[in-house]
């Protein structure tokens, strides 16, 4: 074999390489045992996924249905993508492995190319298309007028929500006069008139199927909004007030959560926001003014 | 030619001093080996990291001998997590798969002696390796190591210790390690991208160039435009902390009860001069493994590379792309929604080049005559765990989904599938394959085997069931599931995971005790072991000092000419002309 043009420095060493070379040729225990693990791996997958073995708790608002409907859609595409593409692997493996055979010498196929790059940008940015609905339901429509408003103030490790009282309107605030254990950890100015009805309170109380605003803001760093049944995560930012909307539909207490990390207790920083009837929420905010 | 590469190669003899031989070495095949053994110590201690983090997360509790005080604190959870990150995404990430391979291989495969700048080469590597002690540097000092992950958001980076523990001189040393390696890998880039231009050997076309240097290439066209803006955002962020400016810090902040005299900067903008660094750092570390694995693919179906130009514009293009998508970190960031929007389409457009390159792969495969060495067998777990973690991050794209899945363990799954160990994949497979190259000895064949399967299995063990938590709402970053009521019912998921961790990392200790078995009894390895066609395979293994003795070697043909009808073996080396390859056959024919 002329052909590699190699000074190879010790022939001997060459000719027992390439014997032990061909002894794992002919083998077919890599080829068997990488098939059935790509074949066990999308098995378990599937399994897991169709049975909804995981997820989150049932959406609470008409939101959250259609993003699970989104989810759903987007799951089909990519789960018969994930079983094509896996079980090919596997199939190529164990059909095109060496038994002695010449390759089939190609260098490409345009049609092919231009075939897989076509079916992806339909399927992908299809389902970018499908999911936008969603997101501009989410953000790109303001909340309606008659939304009960209530602002959301982070700071570590705790969530403090405002309600603007029967005016109507939140006071104003002054960070000079943070004073958490003096009673005052917004910074309520107490000259302002329109601050003195504002109901400040550690958990959310909002009404059932009436649209709610919330004012996310935050005093140190940045922290999260989250809670799963509605399907609504959005960052609480310093030196921003971020607006976000939903009208829950089913009484309950949900949970929310913090998911953007903010110190040495951003594990435990949590609150609840209960979902009550129309006279609960009257109830709760009368309780609340009489307290204030 | 008079390159300065030329010119430290004028003699083809090696300096014979081992300082300047083994250490401050200006050879690239030496600069090469020293990011290597740097990347292997950093993936070292980036698993133990996470083998602690894992622990921690089932066991909370228990006392362990190496953390101060027995039980870990949250804020020695959240430097756990902020170290692992940091340290695999920069040191194994950025420095295996471009720094080390391609320190020791581009120059060899286009037929060069050594990169365009040696000396700017060793520099890199020694601002690096000062990097990397920086970092390290950050556990020892006063509050131990940063907790804000290695994303670094101010305003919780932005203010000192006042915002918690290790956010002190822990943080600062994090960014002026930082700061240091943007500057190692902007010089390291621009060595890159001359030695491709300008170092080719006669006949090196751009189109015959191996796909693992067109993705060297491209990486480094993506370091230099990247690492610029996290070095700039990087001196913006020390500036807030130490000079008392306001670049990411608004007014009327109050932390812990003290009203801050900052004014006037945007915490967002850190995160754009971030992801716009912080996305294209995930093609960084993932297009060079693409390169190897499509280099060993064809090398062990013996065919060529199916598509090989389309392999080489999907390169491009998911490089380019990469710079267009950063803000889908940052859908539910406080960003305009609309930007929200046009950021979740371009990343679901950068989903078709992904897809391409997968379905290339698979044709690459599809009748061939697959020989399942270790290096291909790594390359076929790579395919595998690069279709699962891309597929996952379809959901990502999507805005109105990442609303419900952003920052929960379904992202950490995915983005460990597709960016962690693919890439791991694509080094180990690169390293079994040129193993035999860089030490010229061969790798025990059994062990590597061993190897895989336990990791390929344990990878999916450890990371798909992550996705499962994430969907049912568990939050990254969480020093324990105490803090929220749902997060109980997730933890034998978490159980499982971290018992694969353990026989995962388990496995690792083979890959090592082979590696270093190998080196220093490994069987002699021949110049060809593979019967591969691209130009590292024709000089000794271990190269000579100037990487061909002498005899620079002129190219005749493209890359990956396996079993081309009508030649009497499966594969045509790159500098084998057309003449030799006619008399070749004659003599067969005569004899």
């Amino acid at each position: 074999m002329r052909l590699s043009r190699l000074s190879f420095t010790d022939a001997f060493e060459r000719i027992k390489f390439h014997r032990r070379l061909a002894d794992d040729r002919g083998s077919a225990v890599p080829s068997v045992l990488l098939a059935v693990l790509l074949a066990a791996l999308v098995a378990v997958t599937v399994y897991i996924f169709a049975a909804r073995i995981y997820g989150p708790p049932a959406a609470i608002t008409s939101l959250g249905l259609r993003i699970d409907r989104q989810y759903d859609l987007t799951l089909y595409v990519t789960g018969v993508a994930f079983i094509l593409a896996q079980l090919g692997l596997g199939y190529a493996i164990l059909r095109f492995r060496d038994r002695g055979q010449r390759a089939h010498f190609t260098r490409g196929s345009t049609i092919a190319e231009v075939l897989w790059t076509s079916v992806t940008i339909v399927a992908f940015v299809g389902l970018g298309i499908a999911g936008s609905k969603a997101w501009a339901e989410m953000r790109f429509t303001p909340a309606s007028r008659d939304s009960v408003q209530v602002e959301v103030t982070t700071t570590q490790f705790v969530y403090t929500f405002r309600y603007p009282g029967a005016d109507g309107k939140f006071g104003r605030l002054d960070a000079s006069l943070v004073n958490a254990p003096a009673g005052n950890p917004l910074g309520l100015d107490p000259n302002d008139a329109l601050g003195r009805d504002d109901v400040v309170v550690p958990i959310l109380t909002v009404p059932v199927n009436r649209p709610v605003e919330l004012l996310l803001r935050s005093q140190d760093v940045i922290h999260n909004f989250f809670v799963r049944e509605l399907r609504l995560q959005q960052d609480a930012v310093p030196g921003m007030v971020i607006p976000i909307h939903f009208t829950a539909d089913r009484i309950g207490r949900y949970e929310i959560v913090c998911t953007q990390l903010c110190g040495l207790g951003h594990y435990k920083m949590h609150s609840f926001m209960d979902v009550v009837s129309e006279s609960d929420y009257e109830q709760f905010l009368k309780r609340q003014a009489a307290l204030q | 030619m008079s390159s300065p590469a030329r010119d430290v190669h004028a003699t083809s003899e090696a300096p014979n001093s081992f300082v300047r031989r083994y250490i401050f070495s200006s050879d690239h095949k030496v600069v090469g080996l020293q990011y290597f053994f740097l990347a292997l110590t950093a993936v070292t201690i980036g698993i133990l990291l996470s083998l602690l983090m894992r622990f921690h997360l089932v066991w909370p509790a228990a006392h362990l001998p190496f953390v101060a005080g027995g039980i870990m604190e949250p804020e020695q959870y959240l430097a756990l997590v902020t170290m692992h990150g940091t340290l695999m995404v920069f040191f194994v990430l950025t420095v295996a798969p471009q720094s080390a391979f391609g320190n020791y291989f581009l120059p060899i495969q286009i037929g060069a002696p050594d990169m365009a700048f040696p000396k700017l080469n060793m520099l890199s590597f020694w601002l690096t390796f000062t990097a990397f002690l920086c970092m390290i540097a950050a556990f020892c000092v006063r509050g131990g190591a940063p907790i804000s992950g290695w994303t670094a958001y101010p305003p919780l980076t932005g203010l000192g210790e006042i915002t918690g523990p290790g956010e002190g001189p822990g943080q600062t040393l994090w960014i002026v390690s930082i700061l240091i390696f943007c500057f190692a890998s902007l010089l390291g880039s621009v060595n890159f991208i001359a030695t491709v231009i300008d170092m080719r050997a006669p006949g090196m076309t751009m189109m015959r160039m191996p796909l693992t240097v067109w993705a060297w290439l491209v990486t480094a066209i993506l370091t230099l435009l990247a690492f610029s803006v996290l070095l700039a955002g990087g001196i913006l962020l020390l500036l807030d902390r130490s000079a008392g400016t306001s670049f990411f810090l608004p007014a009327g902040l109050v932390v812990n009860g003290e009203l801050q005299s900052r004014s006037g900067g945007s915490p967002l903008l850190w995160q754009h001069l971030f992801w716009f660094f912080g996305h294209p750092e995930v093609y960084i570390a993932i297009l060079p493994g693409m390169g190897a694995i499509s280099h060993i693919l064809a090398n062990f179906s013996r065919k060529p590379v199916f598509g090989y130009r389309v392999m080489a514009a999907t390169l491009c293009a998911i490089g380019f792309l990469g710079f267009l998508i950063w803000g889908h970190h940052m859908f539910v960031s406080g960003m305009n929604p609309y930007s929200g929007l046009a950021f979740s389409l371009l990343t679901l457009s950068i989903g078709v080049p992904s897809a391409v390159k997968t379905f290339n792969w698979l044709g690459t495969l599809w009748g061939g005559k697959i020989q399942f060495h270790s290096p291909m067998l790594f390359a076929i777990g790579f395919v595998s765990f690069f279709v699962t973690g891309g597929l996952s991050g379809i959901f990502l794209a999507q805005p109105a989904l990442d609303a419900t899945l952003h920052a929960t363990y379904y992202v950490v799954g995915h983005f460990h599938l597709v960016m962690g160990v693919a890439s791991i994949f694509g080094i180990f497979a690169a390293t079994y394959y040129w193993f035999p190259k860089m030490f010229g000895r061969m790798m025990n064949e059994t062990l590597a085997k061993l190897h895989f399967w336990l990791t390929f299995a344990g990878a999916y063990c450890i990371f798909m069931p992550m996705h499962f938590v994430g969907i049912a709402g568990g939050i990254r970053r969480y020093a324990d599931w105490t803090g929220a009521n749902y997060l109980a019912a997730l933890q034998p998921l978490h159980r499982f995971m971290t018992v694969a961790a353990f026989i995962t990392a388990a496995a690792q200790i083979i890959f090592f005790c082979n590696l270093f078995r190998s080196l220093a009894k490994g069987a002699r390895a021949p110049a060809n072991p593979w019967n591969a066609t691209t130009l590292e395979w024709i000089t000794t293994s271990p190269p000579p000092f100037d990487n061909f003795g002498g005899r620079y070697p002129r190219v005749y043909r493209g890359p990956y000419e396996y079993s081309v009808p009508g030649a009497s073996q499966d594969f045509l080396p790159q500098n084998l002309s057309a003449e030799e390859i006619a008399r070749d056959k004659d003599s067969q024919d005569a004899g």
